[in-house]
């Protein structure tokens, strides 16, 4: 098999036997982006230099002689709204396209030191708003199945990065289904951790409530060592959990007889593409093959997860990128006449259409005599549908869904209808809304793209989540499918 | 003719003296270079989130105990979102609807009676930065931005609308800071804005049930500025009235300068906070357990100290009152009474000699040289018949520029009173021969005339000689003379 789709685990193994040093992945891992780099446009800074210090430094350690941390030396690939210390952080808007964080994010001090080799910062769309990462504000990002398509989003450069080779493993953010989607489009693996277990500090915000760092990768294994990796409480974010995190590898290579499984009809009914429901289908049997029970089940307030979404989602983004006024750092523009010309010129210039609409919709949703129907209604909404949830957390351990309603669409397709394009997360959305976790895994093909399932299971349940991937990547080859690029 | 009633609330902004800022790890001490004491958090880059400084929210508690509020059990923050540039977020981290603490109250005394005057409620909030401008803020090319003070804690402190005159909101704000200092939370200095107060003032015919339309005035920075703004507004929108005239609901600021209150926004240009509950902080659940070790820490408070100077120590309410404007003033009482129990005598030379010094050098007394042991020793000195009341006024000067114990001084300057008889006669004799004329004004019955003849004789013994004796010796010098 080629180096560059190689596991993580295997790499590790090699590495151990003097097979190959961390250098020479690294290498080969900068030489595979720099031949799709321009094709894909998954990156937006690749960080060559360090990658290659940071290699050097594992080889080092195994000339010691000394025992590796899991991942040292897997090349790991940042989406961009993840702060790196000195490294330039834009989340793919005009507004912070020179902005280098003083500091770095806790996940990024985690898999740092754990040894992790990083080569580079990921496209997304800006701010993390968006499905398609199509609201790059630098440039596009193609789908390595079919370059005219669009490979979902926000985290998209994260999910091409890991689909054609150009990174091991990636960390995206999914804040109504970010990673999930993405990951589905692309045919990779990508988790929603619980909110709470992994720390936000150093994500730029986009929704903080809503918001949660996840791992990307091309198996369930290699998805779990990530999130061990990066879970874990954090003083410097008061909404990270406190305790302990499991040990997520140890979920894996267990069976899932008597597994119960919900299947809530709404996730499996009108928006969604019968070639994607028939996957799904399919996948369910190969499920129901392993032992598990499966059975229909409803989410009733489904239906209004996406407008509840976009007004507590908006509402926060709005007042969590009010900070970019160019005074202090970012864009600002030269010509302004006094300081609230400057605010003005600044903000228009430096955010993209779709940001702008987010800020004016979650402005209009909190300003005076609007904050009771609007922002309010949906937090009581919010509710609902996390008690939807925890009522069929009751009686199932996970449920199943299709992660999108439609394998990857072409660019352009939705940009001019928003309202279309907001409803390409329709299956994802409610997880965020509930603060529970969701993992998107490859579950076939439709019309030659890939179509993701989801797995959705009780608050810090990952690793039951963990537990029926693998069991169904194990049942199937589609992970092992790769696009040509 | 409608006479007019003027109705006040105040809005206080206290900083609490924690060691570091309410969301983050930097340093809250006032001055230092331009933006020394910040971080990430504080200056609110990309991706920072806030942690909040639990000795804030003690702090906090601490304050409102002491002015008699009701904490909340459930409790949390809000964003007050508006656009300036001292403030990086763009939002402040604020609380809106559920504030740390309601339905407080404190005592006023206001010509001769007390007014009992409620408080709204007590939040937390975070402090913004600072503005250099090159100039006026109207005329500056530029300005400068400091965040040392971006995170500080404040204390908002809103006062019901239950103020009548610019008196009583001076006495208010005057009782507030004591309280806060005697808590030890803040140092309440106006002067270097730890200590920050905004009016609501409104004015409406006596008697009457509605409240007038209201203005805020902002930028009054000591009491003094409090009570000339608040005269001024109050008689300004009297006038409107009477000219038939409406009151604008507005922002007014103060200047100092000209002395008149000036328009800086209507209500239809106010912001519109978008007020929305935090959420990267989360709500604060406030155990009775704690809050009750808060409340058994307090320390007296100036009322209570008030009334038991007035009952144990038989002072005047006034001088009570007085010493207990400030714990540090109380507390120098209390050790000088230590060692020398007489309150009348110690509470007199504080309030006097030491009161006038202290503001000559614009001192504070926690600073002050002359320890409470000394100033007692300097009363024992008195007491004893070392020294003259006249003497101890020169000993205690002496005292507060350099330190010195009084013993040492008086040792040192050769100011031991004379009580010798033989020397005091000597002076006596002397006084008498140079001045017939007056004795003889004393015999005819001019009392004056012996208060001369006493002068004299302090100045001949260069002051030390023992005032009573010095009476004594003369009456009974002039009495021997008349009958011999």
């Amino acid at each position: 098999m080629e180096l560059h789709y190689m596991s993580a685990g295997e790499m590790r193994r090699m590495m151990e036997d003097r097979e190959i040093s961390a250098g020479e992945i690294c290498r080969a891992f900068l030489d595979r982006i720099e031949k799709l780099d321009k094709k894909t446009g998954a990156f937006i800074t690749v960080t060559g230099e360090l990658a290659l210090n940071q290699a050097g430094a594992v080889d080092k350690l195994i000339a010691s002689g000394e025992k590796i941390p899991p991942l040292a030396g897997i090349p790991v690939a940042v989406k961009d709204n993840l702060c790196t210390e000195g490294i330039r952080t834009t989340c793919a808007s005009k507004m912070l396209r020179n902005f280098i964080p003083p500091y770095s994010a806790t996940v990024i001090e985690r898999i740092v030191g754990r040894g992790m080799v990083m080569v580079g910062k990921t496209n997304m769309d800006e701010f993390a708003m968006g499905s398609s990462t199509e609201n790059s504000g630098l440039f596009p990002v193609s789908n390595p199945w079919d370059t005219d398509l669009v490979p979902g989003g926000s985290s998209g450069g994260s999910a091409v990065a890991v689909a054609t080779g150009q990174a091991v493993t990636a960390l995206g953010s999914d804040t109504g289904g970010s990673i999930r989607q993405p990951a589905s489009l692309c045919g990779v693996v990508g988790m929603k951790p619980t909110y709470g277990l992994v720390s936000r500090y150093g994500l730029v915000a986009y929704a903080s409530s809503l918001d949660q760092v996840g791992p990307l990768a091309r198996n369930v294994a290699d998805c779990a060592e990530m999130l061990k990796a990066i879970a874990g409480h954090d003083h410097r974010d008061s909404t990270s959990a406190p305790g302990e995190r499991d040990d997520y590898s140890v979920f894996l290579n267990r069976d899932i007889k008597g597994l119960k499984i919900g299947v809530p009809r709404e996730y499996m009914g009108e928006g969604i593409d019968p070639g994607v429901r028939s996957v799904i289908e399919g996948a369910l049997k190969v499920l129901d093959s392993l032992g598990a029970e499966i059975e229909e089940t409803s989410l009733p307030h489904s239906r209004y997860a996406v407008p509840a979404y976009y007004l507590i989602a908006t509402a926060e983004a709005s007042s969590n990128l009010a900070r970019y006024d160019g005074v202090s750092y970012g864009y600002r523009a030269d010509d302004a006449e006094d300081v609230v010309d400057m605010y003005m010129k600044s903000r228009s210039r430096g955010f993209g259409a779709e940001v702008k609409r987010r800020i004016m919709l979650g402005t209009y949703a909190l300003s005076a005599g609007y904050y009771d129907a609007y922002y309010l209604k949906a937090l009581k909404v919010r509710t609902l549908i996390k008690q939807d949830f925890d009522r069929a957390f009751e009686k199932y351990d996970v449920l199943v869904s299709p992660t999108s309603p439609s394998t990857a669409f072409r660019k352009g397709e939705k940009v001019d209808d928003p309202l279309q394009m907001y409803l390409s997360d329709i299956t994802t959305i409610s997880v965020n809304l509930a603060g529970i976790p969701g993992i998107s895994v490859p579950a076939g093909f439709s019309g030659g793209l890939p179509v993701g399932m989801q797995i959705m299971g009780r608050p810090f349940g990952e690793g039951t989540l963990l537990r029926v991937a693998h069991a169904f990547e194990m049942s199937t080859d589609h992970h092992v499918k790769m696009p040509e690029i | 003719m409608v006479r007019y009633e003027t109705v006040i609330g105040l809005e206080v902004h206290v900083e609490l003296k924690t060691e570091t800022k309410i969301f983050c790890p930097s340093s809250t001490v006032f001055g230092g270079g331009p933006n020394t004491h910040v971080c990430p958090v504080c200056l609110g880059l990309p991706g920072v989130l806030p942690v909040m400084n639990k000795k804030v929210l003690e702090y906090a508690v601490r304050v409102s105990l002491a002015l008699n509020c009701k904490i909340a059990e459930y409790s949390k923050f809000d964003r007050k979102n508006y656009y300036y540039p001292d403030l990086p977020k763009n939002y402040q981290i604020s609380q809106y609807d559920l504030p740390l603490a309601e339905h407080g109250h404190l005592d006023i005394h206001v010509d001769g009676r007390v007014k009992r005057v409620g408080i709204t409620r007590v939040h937390m909030e975070e402090d913004a930065g600072k503005l250099v401008h090159q100039g006026t803020i109207a005329t500056t090319p530029y300005s400068l931005v400091d965040y040392n003070r971006t995170g500080v804690p404040l204390v908002e402190i809103v006062s019901d609308p239950e103020l009548r005159s610019p008196e009583e909101a001076r006495a208010y704000l005057e009782k507030l800071l004591a309280i806060i200092q005697y808590t030890g939370v803040s140092d309440c200095k106006m002067e270097e804005g730890s200590l920050r107060c905004d009016a609501n003032v409104s004015v409406r015919p006596e008697g009457g049930a509605e409240l007038g339309t209201k203005t805020e005035i902002k930028n009054m920075n000591s009491f003094k500025a409090l009570q000339r703004a608040l005269r001024y507004e109050a008689e300004r929108q009297i006038r409107v009235l009477e000219e038939g005239g409406r009151i604008v609901q507005e922002t007014r600021t103060w200047d100092e300068a000209r002395g008149v209150t000036l328009s800086m926004r209507s209500k239809e240009q106010a912001h519109d906070y978008r007020y929305l509950p935090d959420p990267d902080l989360a709500p604060m659940v406030i155990h009775k357990s704690w809050v009750d070790e808060i409340k058994a820490s307090l320390p007296e408070l100036p009322d209570r100290r008030r009334d038991r100077y007035i009952r144990d120590l038989g002072i005047s309410g006034y001088d009570a009152s007085v010493i207990t404007s400030t714990r540090e003033m109380a507390d120098y009482f209390e050790e000088c009474l230590a060692s020398h129990p007489n309150a009348k005598a110690v509470a007199n030379w504080i309030m006097g000699d030491l009161s006038r010094l202290l503001n000559a050098e614009n001192m504070e007394i926690s600073r002050c040289r002359i320890s409470p042991p000394q100033l007692a020793a300097m009363l024992r000195l008195i007491d004893g018949g070392t020294i003259s009341g006249k003497i101890a006024k020169v000993v205690f000067e002496e005292m507060f520029s350099s330190g010195k114990d009084p013993e040492v001084i008086v040792r040192e300057k050769g100011l031991v009173q004379i009580t010798d008889e033989g020397a005091i006669s000597a002076a006596v004799e002397r006084a008498l021969a140079e001045n017939p004329k007056v004795v003889q004004d004393f015999r005819d019955g001019k009392d004056k005339a012996l208060g001369f003849l006493v002068g004299q004789v302090m100045r001949l013994t260069r002051g030390k000689a023992n005032p009573e004796m010095v009476n004594r010796l003369i009456r009974d010098r002039i009495k021997s003379e008349d009958e011999g």
